[in-house]
């Protein structure tokens, strides 16, 4: 059996921008394991613009976002595996993987950063009743076709779910000569963002019906058309407002969810609104020197926030490695409970003697509030509370914390976040 | 004098811009929240422009498609044009990000290039 360090699960931007930061923090011993026959993750299918504007401060498209982190790897001449699927990881951080290469094979972890990312809702998970006739395809699979293997999935396209890979879709099947017919989305707002609207969307006539969703498929064999229906506030179709929309090909873009089977398989604690580990201010999991940052932990909008989450956990990681064997005194901890309005927090618990000076906290929010406050209770008392306009489920929000606010509150346990109305 | 409706994209609250055109000339921006919204309309309704990003077929490499984009954004009016150029465009591996793929496209003054490091086949 071989032993690292630190083991990452997953060679995408969460994986890549860990492993840098790891080995900045004065670890060598690091191994990436990625299924894929390249580094770079789902970047490697985004081949629009957008990407790095924090990051780099400039707009890349996902490739060469990918390229800046692989080139970092390579220069730090940090180990990765490609073709390399992980199978297991035990609560002793025992990594069993496979390859064509080397078969199964072993290897002790001190540390592991799981950086496996997520995978998209299928249509089984949606109920939509009719057959199960070719042409219906996530969004993210059929990216895959066209940017990747030179393929069209279809050329009369309707598509459910307003997600930004359903949005980025229509613009990308439309340039390659589909017929986008419409967007259908289930709620009463979009899941995208603005941007993405405006330019995949307006700027090629492709209608968006909110508060729609598909309630048939018809065709045995291949898609002929969907039957699309108004839906009431509770999302039940509204009988009278169906509308037939012949086309070959329905592409669903209806939500990503982190894909945490190996976590959960070792043992890790899950947030059940995430779909992701619970995790502290050093973003590790109720497993000792087991860490988790990027879309396995909570799904992100934006590419550079995963990068900077992930470059985090892998100081975090370095952190534990040297340390260890030393004591884990943890002392004071405080909960963070996200209440009215607020979904989730990521971290949901602090250790102060454990943060580093700032920390950001990042959540989502239960739907659109305009003219709000984004608050933090420190128990009874309300600290933070910034003005907003507006805030949105589709637009991550982050409140940062420092170090020397929490010491003034040598008695404090819970943190509470939640949106108030102005 | 007409009136155009856009959306402002320059953060979530998403405004909805009423445009006053005389001509080619704007007359007034309504709708606005911030300074933000009213230089956006007056670049869409001027001279909107895009990045425009694609694949285009690669020969003798190690994936069969590279991706690409305009090194620049190119006139909006100008996108379906691009594209078409780049549908008969093959490119013999091994690629390099910034290669240019395709120059002047559409007669822009834009190059096309690679946003993607492609090996050749029998590349290690």
């Amino acid at each position: 059996m071989r032993d690292y360090d630190i083991v990452i699960i997953g060679g995408g931007p969460a994986g890549l921008a860990a492993a840098v930061s790891a080995k900045q923090n004065g670890v060598d011993s690091i191994l990436i394991l990625e299924r894929d026959n390249e580094l770079g993750g789902i970047l490697n299918q985004c081949i629009h613009n957008g990407f790095g504007l924090h990051t780099f401060k400039e707009e890349l498209t996902g490739p060469e976002y990918a390229d800046r982190f692989i080139q970092q790897v390579n220069q730090l001449q940090i180990e990765y595996k490609l073709n390399t699927m992980v199978t297991d990881i035990d609560s002793s951080k025992k990594v069993t993987a496979m390859n064509r290469d080397e078969g199964m094979f072993e290897i002790q972890a001190k540390a592991v950063i799981l950086a496996m990312g997520c995978r998209e809702r299928a249509r089984g998970a949606l109920n939509i009743p009719g057959y199960r006739p070719a042409g219906i395809f996530s969004a993210g699979t059929a990216q895959r076709l066209v940017n990747m293997e030179g393929y069209m999935p279809g050329r009369e396209v309707v598509i459910l779910g307003s997600g930004d890979i359903g949005l980025i879709m229509a613009r990308r099947m439309t340039l390659e000569g589909a017929k986008v017919k419409v967007v259908a989305e289930l709620m009463p707002y979009s899941g995208g963002l603005k941007r993405n609207i405006v330019q995949c969307l307006d700027d090629y006539g492709i209608p968006l019906k909110l508060s729609h969703t598909v309630i048939d498929i018809k065709g045995k064999e291949r898609v002929e058309g969907v039957t699309l229906a108004e839906v009431d506030e509770k999302g039940s179709p509204i009988a009278g407002t169906e509308e037939f929309y012949p086309c070959d090909t329905l592409l669903l873009s209806v939500g990503l969810i982190p894909e945490n089977e190996l976590s959960r398989g070792m043992g890790v604690e899950m947030n059940p609104v995430t779909s992701g580990p619970k995790v502290n201010e050093s973003l590790e999991t109720n497993m000792d020197g087991v860490f988790a940052c990027g879309n396995v932990l909570h799904v992100h909008d934006l590419v550079d926030y995963v990068s900077e989450e992930a470059a985090a956990a892998g100081r975090n990681a370095a952190a534990y490695v040297s340390a260890c064997g030393a004591g884990n005194e943890e002392g004071q901890e405080i909960a963070l409970k996200p209440v009215s309005g607020v979904r989730y927090t990521v971290p949901s618990t602090i250790h102060p003697a454990h943060m580093s000076d700032e920390l950001t906290v990042r959540f989502r929010v239960d739907g659109v509030y305009r003219n709000c406050y984004v608050s933090a209770y420190f128990d009874d008392e309300r600290v933070i509370y910034r003005k907003r306009q507006i805030v949105a489920p589709g637009e991550m929000e982050e409140v940062k914390l420092t170090k020397e606010q929490l010491l003034r509150y040598p008695d404090l346990k819970t943190i509470t976040f939640m949106i108030e109305e102005a | 004098m007409e009136r155009k409706y856009l959306t402002c994209i320059n953060c979530p609250m998403g405004c909805a811009l009423t445009v006053e055109m005389e001509g080619d000339e704007v007359v007034n921006v309504g709708g606005n929240t911030c300074n933000r919204g009213d230089t956006y309309a007056r670049k869409e309704m001027t001279n909107p422009t895009r990045i425009v990003t694609s694949t285009v077929r690669v020969v003798g490499g190690k994936s069969d498609m590279v991706s690409v984009k305009t090194k620049e954004d190119i006139p909006k009016g100008k996108i379906f044009e691009c594209i078409e150029k780049l549908k008969n465009v093959q490119i013999q591996a091994p690629i390099h990000i910034g290669d240019v793929i395709l120059a002047n496209v559409a007669g822009t003054g834009i190059d096309v290039v690679a946003t993607k490091n492609i090996a050749g086949m029998n590349e290690a």
